[in-house]
């Protein structure tokens, strides 16, 4: 097997009986594993809802953990889309040219860097840096942020050994505290402001809801994007053809970050609460039971994609769900879609090829199933294209 | 080269003209308001949904199965439905109008 190779747990499930089941601290989860149901799983929110107990629709599930409830995640139609409207716009920005510089300029910089070393650790000294850095224009707060979240490490929510360690998600709920505070004090131009001073049903958001915001631009953006970043330097390492097809093809970057997302689908699987007696693939889902919408499964279903397990960058039709579907779709999208963007023209002008030196797998464990999101730590060495 | 004609929801009228390239982009290039091309075009994100004006449906023919099944699940959806980064500007969409759905 290939060492970027992420197999695909779900085939035999999602074609025998269309789901996979798995216990969650006695919490048990219905995954549904077709990409229509997880689609149609997913649009149909009145039966299978977003806005229950905070933590419920996280899978490992984060009940015990935390009581905030993380805006618009965990909120379902109609007051979601309220919430969306509000920082719909913001979240937009990526577009923008002055944006996509400054992001070149970051991404730019990580690769010159990692081109002068003997070898480096992907995960967390080029994704997490590269990650936190294009973050700050995300959040429009100054770059010297980076290096206080840079220095929370990848683990900022868990400790070695114990994946759901409440202390852990304390240090970011203490740093949003003082942000929001300093913005509500002294008004910026970043995030935290525009929030602050933001009308929501004709009043002000509170802070509860503010911090609910943010918490979620640094959860919900951070392993997604760094198991995104590096599993694109593990394909590239072996297959450096591909960096020269993009290279002398660069129009077809954007369809090549579609296909990466849909390989790699960086969030395997959300939640959702079931709010009346209902069936999935002829399976009994009771109210107040959970089910989860399994976006890595329904990318690999061959209903839908020709040779799924294969990466064709070029690939023309490709609805996959790597960024959710319908109402809850990811709203960091722009701005991941710009940094793979990004990142995949800056390597194929810069990079010739990359040796892989040692690495260790990040296995999901999911009960019925093991999923491999990406990687611990890998190291590589990045070779520069020759000058000419 | 085809000429084609977007309104918005506020009822703007824009006619642009162009000679390859899907009508998706050149929707975006030129800011129609409503049409977003999210995913660049490769039919996962449904944010360059249009209703073609009944006439024009056999210029641009009928959406493809994976087209349907991301339309089906939209809103606004109706029989004049498409993705528009699923049509390619040829000469035989000169003179199209699409409403834009969103
Ligand atoms: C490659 C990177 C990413 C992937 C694969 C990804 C994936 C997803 C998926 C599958 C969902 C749907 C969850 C659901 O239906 O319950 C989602 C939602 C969300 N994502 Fe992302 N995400 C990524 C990056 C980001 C970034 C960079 C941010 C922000 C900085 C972000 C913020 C959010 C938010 C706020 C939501 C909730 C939207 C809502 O409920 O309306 N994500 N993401
Ligand atoms: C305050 C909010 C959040 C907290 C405290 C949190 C906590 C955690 C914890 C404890 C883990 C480790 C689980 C394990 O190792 O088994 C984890 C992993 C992960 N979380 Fe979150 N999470 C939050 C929100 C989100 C959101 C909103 C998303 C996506 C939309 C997300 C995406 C992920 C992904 C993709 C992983 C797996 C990363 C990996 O193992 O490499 N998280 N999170
Ligand atoms: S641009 Fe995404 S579906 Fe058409």
């Amino acid at each position: 097997m290939k060492k970027s190779e992420l197999p695909d747990p779900f085939k035999n499930a999602r074609e025998e009986t269309g789901i996979g089941e798995m216990n969650d601290q006695n919490d048990p989860v219905t995954m549904l594993l077709r990409h229509k149901d997880v689609r149609k799983g997913a649009h149909n929110w009145k039966t299978f809802q977003s806005g229950a107990v905070p933590g419920r629709i996280v899978v490992p599930s984060e009940v015990n953990i935390r009581d905030l409830r993380q805006i618009p995640f965990e909120v379902d139609p109609p007051q979601h889309a309220d919430y969306r409207a509000l920082i719909e716009p913001w979240f937009r920005r990526p577009l923008e040219e002055s944006y996509t510089k400054k992001l070149n300029d970051i991404i730019t910089k990580v690769i010159d860097e990692a081109l002068i070393l003997e070898s480096v650790e992907v995960v967390n000294k080029f994704a997490l840096p590269l990650q936190s850095r294009a973050l700050t224009l995300l959040i429009n707060t100054p770059f010297s942020e980076s290096e206080t979240w840079i220095s929370w490490g990848t683990h900022v929510f868990r400790s070695e050994g114990d994946p759901l360690d409440g202390d852990k998600a304390e240090v970011l709920y203490t740093y949003l505290d003082e942000k929001i505070e300093e913005a509500i004090k002294t008004p910026s131009d970043d995030l935290y402001s525009k929030l602050a001073e933001s009308e929501f049903e004709g009043r002000k958001l509170t802070k509860a809801e503010i911090k609910g915001i943010m918490v979620l631009t640094f959860a919900g953006g951070r392993d997604t994007v760094i198991n995104a970043v590096t599993n694109s330097i593990a394909y590239f390492a072996e297959h450096p053809k591909s960096l020269q097809q993009i290279k002398e093809n660069p129009e077809i970057i954007n369809s090549a970050v579609e296909e990466l997302i849909r390989y790699f689908s960086p969030l395997t699987q959300m939640g959702r609460v079931v709010t009346q007696d209902t069936q999935v693939c002829e399976h009994a889902a009771k109210a107040d039971t959970r089910i989860s919408l399994c976006w890595a499964s329904a990318n690999r279903d061959d209903a839908v994609f020709k040779n799924p397990n294969e990466v064709i960058l070029d690939r023309k039709m490709n609805p996959h769900v790597g960024f959710g579907f319908s109402h809850h779709n990811c709203l960091g999208a722009t701005h991941a879609r710009q940094i793979m963007r990004t990142l995949l023209k800056t390597l194929s002008e810069k990079v010739s090829t990359i040796d892989i030196i040692d690495f260790e797998e990040n296995i999901e464990n999911l009960d019925q199933f093991k999923r491999k999101v990406g990687f611990h730590k890998i190291n590589v060495k990045f070779n520069s294209k020759k000058i000419t | 080269m085809a000429k084609i004609t977007f309104i918005t929801n506020d009822d703007e009228k824009i006619t642009l003209e162009g000679a390859s390239g899907s009508v998706m982009a050149l929707a975006v290039e030129n800011n129609v308001k409503g049409i977003d091309g999210d995913c660049g075009g490769v039919c996962s994100c449904a944010t360059c949904h249009v209703h073609v004006a009944p006439e024009d449906i056999e210029k641009t023919g009928e959406a493809s199965e994976i087209e349907l099944d991301m339309l089906e699940l939209d809103d606004n959806t109706n029989e004049y439905s498409r993705l528009c980064c699923q049509l390619q500007i040829t000469d035989a969409l000169d003179g199209i109008v699409l409403k834009v759905a969103k």
